[in-house]
């Protein structure tokens, strides 16, 4: 990172007053949220038409996005900052909630990925959700949650930025738990609410230590001082908005409840769980570019925490069965490279969000691709008892296919523009560190090549291993048509963004630019991740393609098992966490019932007795009340002569 | 200081003392001979009136007599320093009368309501 | 003119001492005056109403007579906002706070007369047919069969109105005796009003009325020494007399020790408090709650207005005094408070326990800073609304005989009536000073005043009495949702019209205050100090 990067980083300051299409900024949170109200308190009424009502406002907020987008694009770099004030919340003395909504090119982004992407996922749901009985429910809570992911990322302070923050939270509980009559369902929200709270308990103490600092929640503020302010402060706010980022967007170690969140409806875990709230932890990581700019402490923390997450989540990737698990374990990883790419600063801000972005098309694609799977297996989930859809789904395979060559990184397709750029600048860095980085992102694209090799090949190839009433078919238009256009992108998009530095460019006046943005895929990085990626496919078709795939999972070594059973995550939750956490609390709970407890009980005895003691002063006598105001009045009379002495 | 107290002392034993002694005194001198007049309430030498023992009570006429009584006593005794402030020459005239005015209007009103609502017929 | 009736003029009227002396036209402020006598022209006028209007029209006349004047007044009162006048030859002092406590008085009178108008004209009222009757006797019950209506209780809370109007706003101790006395001879009455428990009621009122008889007499023997001592009842030269002598006068200590024990029976402070249980519990709820909100917020004006203006000079006399008030008064709301059984009991021990902590702010005064004044106003207007709110609910919670005030009845109303009972709970969590209600910013306030003021023990103090009552609070909560609902609960009455209104109001104006403070705190900022 070099001086004249931090120095870009720092422009993003001046803000220019709202005008023209730009006033109307808040209605992009202001209509899905308003149709989740209406869905929400309109019941049974609502349910012959709450699902058009539920698509029809992210498609509302999209289309208010791309004119947002174009009016942004109008306007020269330096002024691409726009704030919308609605009004600013006074609670008492200078802690105010400013209402602010900022519209700049980082955040347009965003809005434009949650609402494009979320508009198709809606429209899919309408296929997907349409024999629920729950389905005007659950149009309600999508709402709810694009309303809330809009809110995070449009937000110009952190207060409004954790009310987002916890609003989503709150739909990914919802929906995650959609199917409550499940246990399972109802044990994996639960479990994402308990995790998210550690992380939230980060975000809201660097919130809290901003305030204290600076005195303000606002970016402009925050930001503008945070050079000048106290280096190990600084250091402890991005340490704290990290284990923020951690929880929201499963990063080692507060990993483990993403692949339980599986357990809500597909296109949840295609909305929510790859495309969109997962990442919000990079996004926070971006938005707050110029406090980590500041820190390499912090910077290095969550680079550390990428490139470990990226082969976690590749690892366990490569041996399970369940469709959505073996993806959401590869959501996991994918954020881990770009974790990775913002933990590198200017250098990587850029690559991180394009990988982000392009990650939101092509994994939100498999997704909808393994519910069309789903769909016509009668919710089967096991990839064991599938085999051979190719056939019986070609449009399910080919837009699954193309997903799956852009997330291996195959030359071409999107993820191999935003992936290799990552990796180059990784290496980039130098030193140790940047080598270290470099090839944990190497390996990790060998593994990422083989787990969804075989995801693939168990899937849509070899013979069939149905169960017996399985009668695959292709899924409705409704559900066939967001997969291809998502498809589209998943080739198209890295393209767009990547070539000629256009999205670094663009992003540069909020995060900052490195020097050289240039793409090389045909440098020595480049070609070594060819390589290793036919390397890893090569693996995965010999083992899956050229063998019999058991319709039983056979038994395995230990790093298999262990990588079945989450890379024993829940094991190292409850021997790590849960255990000492009980012994601690246990012994907190000893000393609170003998030593505060006692004192309490005590004290509250003490009250109690004196109170049914004082109470029979009360008694009802009008004579002893007049006795007693009289001793008081005695009373009183002499304290005052005597205060005068 | 303290001193300053003393005469206010001496007031209050004297008070105590005379009460004693009036107590003790008239035991001690007077004749007893009881007999039902005198322990019948004492009004004014008529016959007593019927008394609320044993759950009776006090007719309620009684009660509004009094208070009209005071009501217009008061009434009277305001009118007197009134008539002297407005006998004077030069004063505001004008203002006392109209708030005078204001004034038994409102004594009245409240006469009316006693009025209206039967409180002056005796059964 | 005789001799005899010159003496008597000069005996009982300063200013005609001498007959050569004409008397001057006295300066009033009309407009200034305008609340006061909308108000008190109202009640009067609902007097005649009394006398005029038919029975079956009464109800709905003063109904509207009441409602109407109470707004009028409101409207009087926002129009003076920037008036800042001592009038009626230094009777009457209309300044910021002034101005700010009559209109908190009539936003709460407002509330509470919405209660009184639904309780008073509904076929099963709260208020006896014919107060005069005995109880349980065949005249009673003639008197309910006839349907007859006390629609008196409409010109006689109005009178109560206009003596709340004017205690905080007088300006010598004549004006403020005659203010105290117009507001609590009404309520004398209407706490004796009740319709079922009537003895209990009628208790009630002749222990209010002894007891505020007897502290009356203390004021007026307070006001008789302070007269001996300034020459004067006026606080202005009150406040003169004492800045010009050094040496303490027992005369005028004791004075104000006489004047300020029928202020602080007048806002429930201990040892001056027993009447508050009794008189709570047996008046009829609406009038309950009438008297709780308005009385307290009137007689902190006057207590304020009396310590600050007139006594100012003797504050380093009154502070430890009133820190042991303060102190007794929070204790005894709190602990008592503990072992209440019957919901309006409860609620006064609540109100004794408040009265402590806004006693906090006014000994935390240091004269000269306006803090603890304004933090004053301010939880003077989140307490009246959470109150009328409070007893509104408590209206509502039945049985065949009447409102089940025992907490026992209360068991499990959390699941018969969702609602209602959220709302109690909302209201108890702002007596408790919890967020996200006014409650929080209101104790914040006092508390922060009193602090700065250094008044760091009274703080302490203040914080565990408010620990122990938010003990009771929610253990009221506990027992509504956590606990199993009797077999014959209480019926919980769908509130009417005037009802919802005034629970509407309440939770509104708790709610709002308790999100966003800050414009009302800018307000109590800038309406005082007191004028001097």
């Amino acid at each position: 990172m070099t001086h004249a990067a931090l120095h870009a980083a720092a422009t993003l300051t001046p803000t220019m007053h709202t005008t023209g299409a730009f006033s109307f900024t808040w209605l992009l949170v202001v209509i899905p949220l308003t149709s989740a109200t209406v869905l929400l308190l309109g019941g049974r009424r609502t349910n012959s038409w709450g699902h058009l009502l539920g698509v029809a406002a992210p498609v509302a907020s999209f289309v208010l996005g791309l004119i947002l987008f174009a009016q942004l694009i109008g306007k020269p770099a330096s002024e691409r900052s726009f704030d919308n004030h609605l009004f600013s919340w006074t609670f008492v003395g200078n802690f105010k909630a400013p209402a602010n909504f900022q519209i700049d090119p980082l955040s347009i982004s965003f809005v434009l990925l949650i609402t494009g992407v979320g508009s198709l996922i809606h429209v899919y749901s309408v296929g997907y959700m349409a024999h629920d009985p729950g389905r005007r429910r659950f149009f309600a809570y999508m709402n709810l949650f694009v309303s809330a992911m809009l809110l995070l990322v449009l937000a110009d302070n952190y207060l409004a930025l954790y009310v987002g923050w916890e609003g989503v939270g709150l739909a990914s509980y919802l929906l995650i738990g959609f199917w409550y009559h499940k246990p399972s369902a109802r044990t994996a929200a639960t479990k994402a609410f308990v995790v998210n709270r550690v992380g939230d308990f980060g975000l809201s103490l660097a919130v809290m230590l901003m305030f204290a600092t600076f005195g303000s929640f606002t970016f402009t503020n925050v930001f503008g001082a945070a050079g000048s302010a106290d280096h190990a402060t600084m250091t402890a706010i991005g340490l704290l908005l990290l284990l923020g980022a951690c929880a929201k967007s499963a990063q080692v170690p507060l990993q483990s409840w993403l692949g339980d969140a599986m357990e809500g409806p597909t296109p949840v875990s295609a909305l929510i769980h790859a495309a969109t709230m997962v990442t919000a932890g990079v996004y926070l990581v971006a938005r707050s570019a110029p406090i980590f700019n500041v820190t390499p402490t912090a910077r290095l923390a969550v680079t550390v925490v990428g490139a470990v997450t990226l082969l976690f989540g590749a690892i366990i990737g490569c041996a399970k069965d369940d469709i959505k698990k073996a993806l959401a374990a590869s959501t996991m990883s994918q954020i881990g490279y770009m974790m990775l790419a913002v933990g590198l600063g200017p250098a990587g801000y850029a690559f991180g969000i394009a990988h982000l972005l392009t990650h939101g098309f092509f994994k939100a694609g498999l997704f909808l691709g393994a519910g069309s799977v789903m769909h016509g297996m009668n919710d089967e989930v096991d990839m064991r008892r599938f085999g051979g859809l190719g056939k019986y789904m070609p449009w399910t395979f080919a837009t699954f296919g193309l997903g799956y060559l852009a997330i291996i990184g195959f030359p071409g397709l999107s993820g191999w523009f935003t992936k290799d750029a990552i990796i180059e600048a990784a290496y980039h860095k130098g030193g140790t560190s940047g080598y270290l980085l470099g090839s944990a992102a190497l390996v990790g694209v060998v593994l990422t090549a083989y787990y969804m090799t075989r995801v693939m090949l168990m899937t849509f190839f070899g013979e069939k291993r149905w169960a017996e009433d399985a009668h695959p078919h292709e899924s409705p238009e409704v559900m066939k048509w967001p997969m291809v256009i998502l498809a589209i992108g998943s080739v198209g998009l890295g393209y767009l963004l990547v070539l000629g530095s256009r999205f670094a460019d663009f992003l540069a006046p909020v995060v900052g630019k490195a020097e050289d943005t240039a793409f090389k895929p045909i440098g020595l990085v480049g070609i070594l991740t060819f390589v290793v990626m036919l390397a890893g496919i090569g693996v995965a078709y010999l083992q899956y393609g050229r063998r019999r795939v058991p319709a039983v999972a056979p038994v395995a070594g230990p790093l298999v098992v262990a990588a079945r059973h989450d890379l024993l995550g829940d094991a190292f939750n409850e021997s790590v966490f849960m255990r000492p956490g009980q012994y601690l609390t246990r012994l907190l709970v000893f000393f609170d019932y003998r030593g505060i407890d006692g004192f309490v009980n005590g004290f509250a005895a003490f009250i109690g007795g004196t109170s049914s003691r004082f109470r029979r002063v009360q008694t009802g006598f009008v004579r002893s009340y007049a006795l007693s105001m009289f001793g008081g009045a005695v009373v009183l009379v002499a304290a005052l002569l005597l205060v005068r002495g | 200081m303290v001193f300053s107290y003393v005469p206010v002392l001496a007031l209050f034993l004297l008070a105590g003392g005379f009460a004693v002694f009036s107590i003790i005194a008239g035991r001690l001198s007077g004749p007893r001979r009881y007999n039902r007049a005198k322990y019948d309430a004492y009004e004014c030498g008529i016959e007593p009136t019927p008394q609320p023992i044993g759950g009776g009570r006090f007719p309620v006429k009684y009660y509004l007599t009094a208070m009209l009584f005071i009501v217009f006593d008061i009434e009277i005794i305001f009118l007197y320093p009134w008539a002297v402030a407005f006998a004077q020459k030069g004063g505001a005239t004008v203002f006392l009368f109209v708030e005078m005015v204001l004034f038994i209007v409102t004594v009245f009103i409240a006469y009316v309501y006693v009025w209206r609502r039967g409180g002056l017929e005796w059964d | 003119m005789s001799p005899a009736i010159a003496h008597v003029a000069a005996a009982l009227l300063p200013g005609a001492a001498d007959p050569t002396t004409s008397f001057p036209t006295p300066h009033l402020d009309y407009r200034a005056l305008l609340p006061m006598l909308i108000v008190g022209g109202v009640a009067t006028l609902g007097v005649l109403v009394e006398a005029f209007v038919p029975r079956g029209k009464r109800g709905i006349t003063q109904t509207v007579l009441a409602l109407g004047g109470l707004v009028a007044a409101m409207v009087a009162v926002v129009s003076n906002t920037s008036i800042r006048n001592i009038t009626a030859e230094g009777a009457i002092s209309v300044d910021g706070p002034t101005l700010f406590i009559q209109g908190t008085v009539i936003a709460v009178s407002i509330g509470a007369l919405l209660l009184i108008a639904d309780r008073a004209l509904a076929s099963d009222a709260d208020f006896a047919a014919q107060a005069a009757d005995v109880p349980g006797s065949a005249a009673e019950q003639a008197s309910v069969r006839a349907g007859f209506v006390h629609t008196e209780v409409f010109p006689l809370a109005m009178f109560a109105v206009a003596g709340m109007l004017l205690f905080p706003a007088a300006n010598d101790l004549i004006t403020m005796f005659v203010g105290l006395e117009v507001l609590s001879l009404p309520l004398y009455l209407l706490a004796g009003m009740a319709r079922r428990r009537r003895l209990l009621s009628q208790e009630a009122a002749l222990k209010y009325f002894l007891l505020g008889a007897f502290s009356s007499a203390f004021f007026v023997y307070g006001m008789a020494l302070v007269y001996g001592y300034a020459g004067s009842v006026k606080f202005a030269d009150i406040a003169t007399a004492l800045s010009s002598s050094t040496h303490g006068d027992p005369l005028i200590i004791v004075g104000l020790a006489l004047l300020g024990i029928a202020l602080i029976f007048k806002l429930s402070g201990a040892p001056f408090h027993w009447w508050t249980p009794d008189v709570y519990q047996g008046a009829p709820t609406p009038i309950t709650a009438f008297m709780a909100a308005g009385t307290k917020i009137a007689a902190f004006g006057a207590l304020m207005r009396v310590l600050f203006v007139a006594f100012g000079g003797l504050s380093w006399d009154w502070r430890p005094i009133i820190w042991g008030v303060a102190i007794v008064t929070m204790v005894v709301g709190a602990v008592i408070g503990v072992t209440q059984t019957d919901v309006k009991r409860l609620l006064a021990y609540s109100s004794i326990a408040h009265a402590g902590f806004l006693l906090t702010a006014v000994g935390g005064i240091t004269v000269g800073t306006a803090d603890s004044e304004s933090s004053v106003l301010f939880y003077l207007v989140a307490y009246g609304f959470m109150t009328i709110g409070a007893f509104a609910i408590v209206m509502l919670v039945r049985d065949a005989d009447g409102e089940a005030n025992h907490l026992s009845r209360w068991v499990g109303l959390g699941r018969r009536s969702p609602l209602i009972a959220g709302i109690f709970a909302f209201f108890l969590l702002a007596f408790a000073g919890l967020p996200p209600t006014s409650g929080l910013w209101a104790k914040v306030a006092v508390f922060k005043a009193a602090y700065e003021g250094g008044a760091a023990p009274l703080v302490i103090v203040g914080m565990l009495a408010s620990a122990v009552t938010a003990y009771y609070y929610v253990r009221i909560i506990v027992l509504m949702f956590f606990q199993e609902p009797a077999v014959d609960g209480p019926t919980v009455l769908a509130p009417t019209v005037f009802t919802s209104a005034a629970v509407v109001i309440g939770v509104a104006a708790t709610l709002v205050l308790g999100i966003v403070p800050q414009p009302l705190l800018d307000l109590a900022g800038k309406a005082v100090p007191f004028l001097r």
